[in-house]
This record gives C-alpha cells, sequence and structure tokens, in this order.
C-alpha cells in the first residue's frame, strides 16, 4: 500500500461539531529521521479511540503530539496540523503548558510522585491555580479512578507504597483531577497483571463519559473491550534502512476487528504478525 | 551407590593435596585484603587515642570551659578556643549561605535541558577542575587578588548598611567574610557534583509526569524534581559543611587570626583549624596539649556533621 494516500476512514459519519482532535497530513521528525508519516486521524468526543500495531510504527509518538509532550525531546519535529477543538496546537502563539492543562496524559509506567496520595492528586490542582475546596477534588479524583476506597484511610502515605495497579489508577486521579478534556494513555496497562487491567478498562468505560480518550495499546483484546474507534500503524521500512510508521487504517472497532478493508489491518488482528 | 567407588573418594583427596596456585592465591588475596581492612580501623584508632592522650593536660586543666573561654596566652598558660570554635562554625554557615544556592542551581540548570550538551560538558569539567586546585593555590588567589577585588563593595555595604552588627567594621585586608566566600568556592564542587547526580538518576517518568500534568519547567524543577532529588542534594551539603568545616590552608592564609569572636562578619577571625596550623611549630607543654584539645573538638566537630548527614538523607529516603 503506498502510505501516502489517505487511508479509508469514518470521517463521512462524523460532523466537525463533535471532533476533538483533527490530525491532518501529520508527519513526525527526529532530526531528519521520519518516524511517522502523513497520519489523518479524527478523534470523536466521548469516544475511546486505540490506536494499535506492531512497535516502531510510531503510535506512542503520534500520541505524545497531541499535547506537544515531544516538545521535551530535542529535534522532534511536527508536519502538517493537529488542531485541537478547531485550533492549531503548533500555533507559534499556542502555550504548551496550556495544551497540556487541557490534554492530559497517562503513562505506560506509573509514575506517581514521591509525595504523599493526597498530594499527589493535588499537584495538578495546586499548579493550576486551583482556588475550591482541595480536599473535595481529592476525593472527587480518587472516586473518579476507583481508588477512594482503597486509599482514603491513608491519604498522606506516600504515593509509591501502593501497588502498581493503584499507582496507575492514582496516575488517572492525578489526571482527571486537572479537568482536561482528553485524556491520552500510553500503554497504561502494560505493566500490571489482568485483575489490574481489568479494573482499569472498566474505569475507562466510566471516564469516557466525561472525557475523551486515546490509548496506545499493544493488546488487541484490550482494544477490542474499550475502544469505539481504532486506528491501526504499520511500520515501513525505506531505502536506507530507518523504518517510519503510517496508519493504514482507521474505523470503528468492530469493522477493524470483524471486516478490515485493509490486508495489513487483517493479518495483524488475526495475529500473523507484530 | 556402586558409582561412588573408593577409587574416587582418593582422586578427591589427591586433588586437595596437590598444589594449586590458583587457590594459594586466593589465600594471599583475603589475607591482604583483612589486613587491609584491619589496618584502616587500626589507624583511626591510633589518632584518636593519641589526640586524647596528648589532649589529656588540657583537658584535665581546663575542662569544658575550654569551649567558651576566648583567651589564649602561652606566656600565662591559659587556653580556651570560642573564638576559633565560633570562627570554624560561622565561616562554614556563610560558605554554605552562598555555595548551597549557586550550586543546586548550577547542579539544575546542567541537567534540564536549558544548556545542549557541547556546552554541558565543559562546564561539568570546568566544576570538577575546580576541585582540583590545592587549597594553597586558593588561599594566594584570595589573598593578592579576590580579597583586594572585592573590598570596595564591602566597603559600599559597610558604610550603607554599617547599622547592622554584621556589617558593622570597616573590612581591612582579611577578613572573616573573604574567607568564607573563597570556601564558598571552595566546596561548590562538591554540591555541584553530588547533585548533578542525583538530578540526573531520577527517573524521567517523574519529569514527563509533571510535565503531562501541565506543569511549567519551573514548576516540574521546584515542585517535583528537587524535593525527589532532596536526600541526594542535603548528602551533597552536608559533605561539603565537612568540608568546609575542616579546611585549613585558605583560611589560615585569609581569615586574619584574630583571637576574637567578633560579632561583625568584616572583622579578621580565626578557626580552630587556622589556630593549629600557625601554632603547631612552637608549641609544647601544655600548648601543644591545647591545640590537641582543639583537634579533638575539630573531628568531633565533623563527626556531628556526617552523623547528622547521615540522618537527614535516612530519614528524606523513607519518606520517599
Amino acid at each position: 500500500m503506498n502510505p501516502s494516500t489517505r487511508p479509508s476512514s469514518t470521517s463521512d459519519t462524523l460532523t466537525n461539531d463533535n471532533i476533538v482532535i483533527r490530525t491532518e497530513n501529520v508527519s513526525i521528525f527526529y532530526g531528519a529521521f521520519q518516524a511517522v508519516r502523513n497520519v489523518f486521524l479524527d478523534v470523536p468526543k466521548h469516544n475511546v479511540v486505540a490506536l494499535i500495531g506492531p512497535s516502531g510504527c510510531g503510535k506512542s509518538t503520534l500520541l505524545r503530539c497531541y499535547n506537544r509532550l515531544n516538545d521535551l525531546i530535542p529535534g522532534a519535529r511536527v508536519e502538517g496540523k493537529i488542531s485541537y477543538q478547531g485550533v492549531d496546537l503548533y500555533d507559534p502563539k499556542i502555550d504548551p503548558v496550556e495544551v497540556r492543562r487541557r490534554i492530559g496524559m497517562v503513562f505506560q509506567k506509573a509514575n506517581p510522585f514521591p509525595k504523599s496520595i493526597y498530594e499527589n492528586v493535588a499537584f495538578g490542582a495546586r499548579i493550576n491555580g486551583f482556588k475550591g475546596n482541595m480536599d473535595e477534588l481529592v476525593e472527587r479524583s480518587l472516586r473518579g479512578a476507583a481508588l477512594w476506597d482503597e486509599v482514603k484511610d491513608k491519604l498522606k502515605e506516600s504515593g509509591l507504597s501502593l501497588s502498581g495497579g493503584q499507582q496507575q489508577r492514582l496516575c488517572i486521579a492525578r489526571t482527571i483531577a486537572i479537568e482536561p478534556e482528553v485524556i491520552l494513555m500510553d500503554e497504561p496497562c502494560s505493566a500490571l497483571d489482568p485483575i489490574s487491567t481489568l479494573r482499569v478498562e472498566d474505569l475507562m468505560h466510566e471516564l469516557k463519559k466525561r472525557f475523551t480518550i486515546i490509548i496506545v495499546t499493544h493488546n488487541m483484546q484490550q482494544a477490542s473491550r474499550v475502544a469505539d474507534m481504532t486506528a491501526f500503524f504499520n511500520a515501513e521500512a525505506t531505502e536506507g534502512g530507518s523504518r517510519f510508521g503510517y496508519l493504514v487504517e482507521y474505523d470503528k472497532t468492530y469493522n477493524i476487528f470483524n471486516s478490515p478493508k485493509q490486508q495489513a489491518t487483517q493479518d495483524y488482528v488475526s495475529g500473523r504478525f507484530g | 551407590m556402586t558409582s561412588i567407588s573408593p577409587g574416587s573418594e582418593e582422586t578427591l583427596i589427591d586433588s586437595s593435596i596437590k598444589f594449586q596456585p590458583e587457590r594459594l592465591i586466593n589465600q594471599i588475596f583475603r589475607w591482604v585484603t583483612i589486613v587491609m581492612a584491619v589496618s584502616v580501623g587500626v589507624i583511626l584508632l591510633w589518632i584518636t587515642y593519641s589526640l586524647l592522650q596528648i589532649a589529656l593536660p588540657a583537658i584535665q586543666a581546663f575542662g569544658l570551659g575550654f569551649l567558651t573561654n576566648s583567651t589564649w596566652n602561652p606566656v600565662e598558660e591559659i587556653y580556651g578556643t570560642f573564638p576559633q570554635i565560633y570562627g570554624t562554625i560561622l565561616s562554614a554557615f556563610l560558605a554554605l549561605l552562598f555555595a548551597v544556592p549557586l550550586g543546586v542551581g548550577v547542579a539544575v540548570f546542567l541537567t534540564e535541558n536549558f544548556l545542549p550538551p557541547k556546552v554541558v560538558t565543559p562546564i561539568a569539567f570546568i566544576m570538577e577542575l575546580l576541585a582540583a586546585i590545592p587549597s594553597v593555590v586558593y588561599g594566594l588567589w584570595g589573598i593578592f587578588v579576590f580579597l583586594p577585588a572585592i573590598r570596595p563593595a564591602l566597603q559600599v555595604i559597610n558604610k550603607a548598611f554599617g547599622w547592622i552588627p554584621f556589617f558593622s567594621t570597616v573590612p581591612g585586608g582579611r577578613h572573616l567574610f573573604g574567607a568564607s566566600l573563597v570556601l564558598a568556592i571552595m566546596i561548590l564542587p562538591t554540591i555541584v557534583a553530588i547533585s548533578r547526580d542525583t538530578m540526573t538518576s531520577l527517573p524521567p517518568q517523574l519529569r514527563q509526569g509533571a510535565y503531562g500534568l501541565g506543569a511549567t519547567r519551573w514548576e516540574t524543577i521546584t515542585r517535583v524534581l528537587v524535593p525527589a532529588g532532596l536526600s541526594g542534594i542535603i548528602g551533597s551539603v552536608m559533605l561539603a559543611l565537612g568540608r568546609a568545616v575542616g579546611e585549613t590552608m585558605a583560611l589560615a592564609m585569609l581569615v586574619g587570626n584574630a583571637n576574637k569572636a567578633n560579632i561583625s562578619w568584616f572583622s579578621p577571625a580565626s578557626t580552630i583549624a587556622s589556630l593549629i596550623a600557625n601554632q603547631f611549630g612552637e608549641a609544647s607543654g601544655l600548648q601543644k596539649s591545647s591545640l590537641f584539645y582543639g583537634a579533638l573538638i575539630l573531628m568531633i566537630l565533623t563527626l556531628l556533621v556526617n552523623i547528622l548527614a547521615q540522618m537527614i538523607v535516612g530519614r528524606f529516603q523513607q519518606v520517599e
């Protein structure tokens, strides 16, 4: 398949109103190396969108561009247009700090701060100059992350004293405490046991009522369980030997797993490679 | 059972009797390391014992009054080291006051992507060179270059803020304040090197987590990274304090060696180390004994600093 052609998508079923993030012909570079090529991808509101594909296909790279976290990597560069509610995220006038306050992120490895559970959740609100009732916000966020009952008696203990699954839900609580509109999740369950994974997945169903979620996952069952829409990325080698990622197919999750239009998608979801 | 015949037992015994060079080397190595390990302890005990033994006449003569008495009179054989203890602690404190913010700032500046790696490497190298300069060189530079250079500024401070007791004397050629500034430069590399190691060893996920929540670089550094690396930073400060308390040559050259505890930082002062460096040549009898008493106090002081450092570092590690 020629990766520069626009993959089939369901954008005809989406109206402009309910698109939160629009990705138009985006390519991502690290220095001279092109990591991701010509991606078109629209994210509808209150949906869970899964990005799947083999390692090195650029799905995490793309995810990190949605809240401009790739800015932190020297030499990273984005071409094309990523817009959030109609605003170009890479407009020079845009403050990346402000972007990250509206588009939160949960990472692959749970990364609570070496602070108390309470302070972990309160951190984002504090730096945002939150004036309201902090206790209430912390409780609400921890409830939202389905963690409150487990930690309500030990809010003063270190966030690092929790189990891996609890830490990841703490990170989710920390993220929803800043009331973002979109939550990016970079393989949030890859370090968790199956039971913790199920809890986080249940949580995602709950969270999408309030937020829009984009999740990168290696786990195809997870994508089929949680995602409304799924985008399949693949990697291809260039003449120079380096690899770049591109979007193969983006459709309703059911279609991606049951009647994909591209052969590569069919091969991947049926486990023939990747 | 039948496979273990008496014959195989014999070969086992044989092989242990047979000369094996590796085995011998192993034995020798074992003994050499034991001797080395023990000798470190023996030397420490020897030093402590001789300090106590030689200081004993002074301890018996002056007791704890040695710590509070300001007289150092070889003619009448009355000795006290209050000005020296005061000068030691104050000079170390002033040095930390300047070196800690600067050192932590440099460490953060070198680690948090403010500068391209091409610039960071030479700066880090220069910081390490700073630690390699012998203290007598610092002393010489301080007395002929640095102190004259800062004197006009100190005179201005004295004129403007002379009503504050700390700045109340007109700064002369040598004074506690100038000595402390040079001391600050000397301990800076210790703080920078260890704080920098701590900051670079922090997991990158912490940084991303803070940025991902919409923290600015300043908020990420001050609210997440520095608190997370606090144990290492405090450890570096304590090591620097240990060095500042014991530093001898540069202070003996710069501090002025006045046997008087003065509230003003701009007046000449003395430290325990500078006192010993200045007097050991002609000391005998009770004076020598008093110098050893001073050395003992200095040793206890640095020991306390180190114990305190261990306690603080341990406490912060528990929180993490």
